[in-house]
């Protein structure tokens, strides 16, 4: 991209879409942007990183049991509310199976920890942990999730939680749903012009007057720097 | 042109190795100067702009890693260093009871498309360290010698800052900085109390055009992807690319220099590379062979560029050709800011780096260690990606209710994600990064016992921190203590202690590994002399990091490319000069 076309682009504010930057086609434009695992990244890949993300997408780490309990799990960690829908309808289990295949040293303490869920169902209710009832399930689960109050005893089963609880947040978070839910505002184009004045007012800082004649102004981004010999701006 | 493979007769003025900074800048000069120049690089071609190549702006849901860092890409899934810690094909080894990491890309451009663009002058001390604390040696040239060279080095790439008149941090041309953000606003306000200086960043962004051909900066904070727009500063998007356009260059990707070939009077005659397309060994001539491969890479071609003149190595008669390997200290601590939780939200990404930092402000003469560091920090409303959530487990109790009762870690449900969105941004932290004292017993060597996949013979590292790096890393942690709590944060962790050496870092982890061929006046304990030029072989020069007497406690890349511009200049008046 020229000078020209990245100052139209900046001047116009039609920048709110990164795709605008690029020469892309229309298909481009349509891409689906849900948050669901496709083929991996679409730019950007070399060859290696392709053929080794098309290898993990096509393995299945989870059965189709662990699946079903992994679905349960990850709505108990985020549920739907009023502002945002769930883990699952994130596409959380996916992202999870997914990272269960990249990053190998997860795969025994979450199918270690799904197996606990079994026994420990077994041995207090005589049911598998699928089998169990809602309320039983939250029974066990209220026993590994809070790690400051958990018996030590079954201390494999609080890290599990936690690793669980991790992957589950990051699965959530990093998704269009996540990004609206949390209230993330950049990755797009914008002449920054630090912090808005009223934060600033209300947590009690300032910009140094030192510096203020020497601060960016957004309405010279246009302009070619020209300096006198002594390294002052002077255009 | 970019060729993959081309077995020529031809020959070139000039042959660079490398098209990182110092090979760019290289190619640059000399191409301007009406040379006909090779560049030959390992890696692939690499173009932001082009959508292929593009990660810029891509939402974390584009990864399927959602931005988790590889083997490829260790710094993230986005990140544009091809490469990594540890290249498949590609080891290298270290000695017993010592440890070293060795960090590279392999594209275009080399680790330039996803530096931190941190853009500091050493100062007038800096070139003359041993003159001050008796450590180490004294360049062989002084800040007098690159001043010019940093000058013309700003303007045609472009850095911004602040002028401070700090006599050891000089001054350049700079481009407007940008005002700080929300958790840097707070640092400098706590800093203030303990006197310590916190400036604006010093980076190679564009916030604003220094010519028609470069975009400028849009905020994005995504300079480690490469910038579409090249607003930042990369060597293949900036110095490369534009030389092809202009100059007689020719750049040869996917090709791997093994050796510098010689004649019996021991001058170079060219280089000697595989090709990664069909795996061939092939020949190039030309009547000046630069190397810009990286420090440790450069040395390593040296090393194993072996003939009857040059029996250890071309350059290698002092023998020093590996040693004097060093890095930057580098120490981190983070904190949270009870006040940025339930935080106002708008866009805060800026540029892709700091926009303050805090130069090293103080006398060594009244410490216990004899060089300084200066202090990057981070924190702020940034992307989600990979790692986002994480650790609730043991942050949760930061929160407080609406009664103020801490909340309890872990945990699940609608009141965690409210937790994790009100924790959003609120946490943040500062690298220290110091200058180390050079040492003759770091240093990397052959290991005769072990080829790369090409056939060409290893790195082997050998390198241990003494007692001054412990000591500064342990001065840092008690300085990151006293900024965040004074700036109102809650220290997370544990302190550093001796038991960590203070959580210094491991040598090479900051990347910043200069040393390896050395300059100076004296042939017996110096590699090159003061323009970067063999001692012991006329015509040839080295470009990267390698040729740096010391590595002062700031980022090398705008030295590398000052005296890379210098060296330059200086094989041009040699040519004209009929000297090689
Ligand atoms: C995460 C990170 C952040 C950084 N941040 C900063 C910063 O803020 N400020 C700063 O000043 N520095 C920073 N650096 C360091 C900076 O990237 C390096 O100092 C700089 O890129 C070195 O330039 P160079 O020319 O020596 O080599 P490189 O940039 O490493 O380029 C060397 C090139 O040579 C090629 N090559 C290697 N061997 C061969 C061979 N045998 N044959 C052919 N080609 C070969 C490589 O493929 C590569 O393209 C950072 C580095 C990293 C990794
Ligand atoms: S922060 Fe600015 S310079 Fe860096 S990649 Fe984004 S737009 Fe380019």
């Amino acid at each position: 991209m020229n000078r020209r076309e990245n100052l139209k682009l900046l001047f116009t504010g039609s920048l709110a879409s990164g795709l605008l930057l690029t020469n892309c086609t229309p298909e481009d434009k349509q891409a689906d942007l849900s948050p669901k695992i496709a083929g991996g990244t679409p730019g950007g890949r070399i060859e290696a990183e392709i053929e080794r993300d098309q290898q993990l997408l096509s393995e299945t780490f989870f059965t189709q049991e662990e699946r079903k309990k992994l679905d349960i799990l990850v709505d108990i960690i985020m549920p739907a509310d009023d502002e945002s829908g769930s883990a699952t309808e994130a596409g959380v289990p996916d992202f999870i199976e997914f990272m269960m295949k990249d990053s190998p040293s997860y795969q025994t303490p979450m199918r270690g920890g799904m197996m606990w869920l079994d026994s420990y169902g077994n041995d207090h209710y005589g049911k598998t942990f699928l089998e169990l009832s809602e309320n039983e399930r939250m029974e066990i689960i209220d026993l590994i999730a809070w790690p400051d109050k958990a018996s030590p005893e079954i201390k494999g089963a609080v890290n599990f939680f936690n690793i669980l609880r991790n992957l589950t947040a990051t699965g959530f978070f990093t998704t269009e749903m996540g990004f609206n839910y949390l209230g993330y505002k950049g990755n797009v184009a914008n002449a920054w012009d630090g912090v808005p004045k009223d934060v600033m007012q209300k947590h009690g800082v300032e910009l140094p007057e030192k510096y203020l004649p020497y601060y960016l102004k957004p309405e010279e981004r246009g302009t070619v720097a020209v300096w006198d010999d002594e390294g002052n701006l002077i255009g | 042109m970019s060729f993959e493979i081309k077995s020529s007769s031809e020959t070139y003025d000039v042959i660079i190795v490398g098209s990182g900074a110092g090979g760019g800048m290289a190619s640059k000069i000399l191409s301007e100067a009406g040379l006909s120049v090779a560049v030959l690089e390992a890696g692939k071609d690499f173009d932001p702009a082009k959508d292929e190549d593009r990660t810029q702006l891509r939402p974390s849901w584009e990864s399927p890693r959602r931005g988790a860092g590889t083997r490829i890409r260790p710094f993230g899934d986005f990140d544009q260093a091809i490469g990594g810690w540890d290249i498949e094909g590609e080891p290298y080894t270290r000695a017993q009871g010592t440890s070293f990491d060795w960090f590279r890309s392999r594209m275009v451009g080399g680790r330039t498309n996803h530096w931190g663009r941190i853009s500091l002058r050493f100062g007038p001390n800096d070139f003359k360290r041993k003159s001050i604390d008796g450590l180490g040696d004294n360049w062989p040239i002084g800040y007098d010698d690159l001043k010019p060279y940093y000058d013309r080095v700003d303007k045609l790439i472009g850095v911004f800052g602040s002028k401070e008149g700090i006599y050891n941090e000089p001054d350049g041309f700079f481009l407007p900085p940008p005002k700080p953000r929300l958790h840097e606003l707070y640092i400098m306000k706590g800093a203030k109390k303990s006197n310590m200086p916190v400036i604006p960043g010093r980076l190679s962004m564009l916030t604003r055009p220094i010519n028609n051909e470069r975009g400028v900066c849009f905020f994005c904070n995504q300079c480690n992807r490469a910038c579409q727009a090249y607003a930042d500063f990369s060597s293949g998007t900036c110095l490369v690319k534009p030389a092809m356009q202009k100059g007689n260059v020719e750049l040869y990707t996917q090709a791997m220099v093994r050796s510098v070939t010689t004649d019996e009077k021991g001058n170079a005659t060219g280089v000697s590379f595989i090709s990664k397309v069909d795996m061939k060994e092939y020949k190039l001539r030309s009547r000046v062979v630069v190397l810009g491969a990286s420090a440790c890479e450069s040395a390593r071609i040296m090393l194993n560029s072996k003939s009857k003149t040059h029996p250890n190595g071309v350059g290698n008669t002092s023998g020093m050709v590996g040693r004097y390997l060093h890095d930057s200290t580098g120490a981190d601590r983070m904190g949270i800011m009870p006040d940025l939780i339930d935080r106002e939200r708008y866009n805060e990404d800026g540029v892709g780096g700091m926009h303050v930092y805090t130069p090293w402000w103080l006398e060594n003469k009244k410490l216990d260690f004899a060089r300084g560091y200066h202090i990057e920090y981070w924190g702020g409303m940034t992307m989600p990606s990979y790692g986002i959530g994480f650790s609730m487990d043991t942050m949760r109790k930061y929160l407080k209710d609406e009664f103020g009762n801490p909340s309890p870690n872990g945990g699940y449900g609608e009141g965690l994600k409210k937790d994790i969105r009100r924790i959003y941004g609120s946490t943040l932290g500062m690298s220290g990064r110091g200058e180390s004292i050079p040492q003759y017993s770091n240093y990397c060597e052959i290991d005769n016992n072990v080829v790369d996949k090409y056939g060409i013979p290893v790195l082997k590292f050998h390198y241990q921190w003494t007692d001054q790096e412990i000591k500064q890393a342990k001065h840092m942690q008690d300085t990151f203590e006293e900024i965040l709590t004074e700036s109102g944060a809650t220290l997370l962790g544990k302190k550093p202690g001796p038991e960590t050496m203070y959580g210094l870092a491991t040598p090479g982890r900051i990347i910043h590994e200069v040393g390896t061929t050395r300059m100076g006046d004296n042939p017996d304990t110096s590699v090159l002399n003061s323009n970067c030029q063999a001692h012991d072989c006329k015509n040839l020069f080295v470009v990267d990091a390698g040729p740096f007497v010391s590595q002062a406690d700031k980022n090398p890349t705008w030295t590398i490319l000052a005296l890379a511009w210098r060296t330059s200049d200086y094989i041009v008046s040699e040519l004209k000069k009929k000297n090689i």
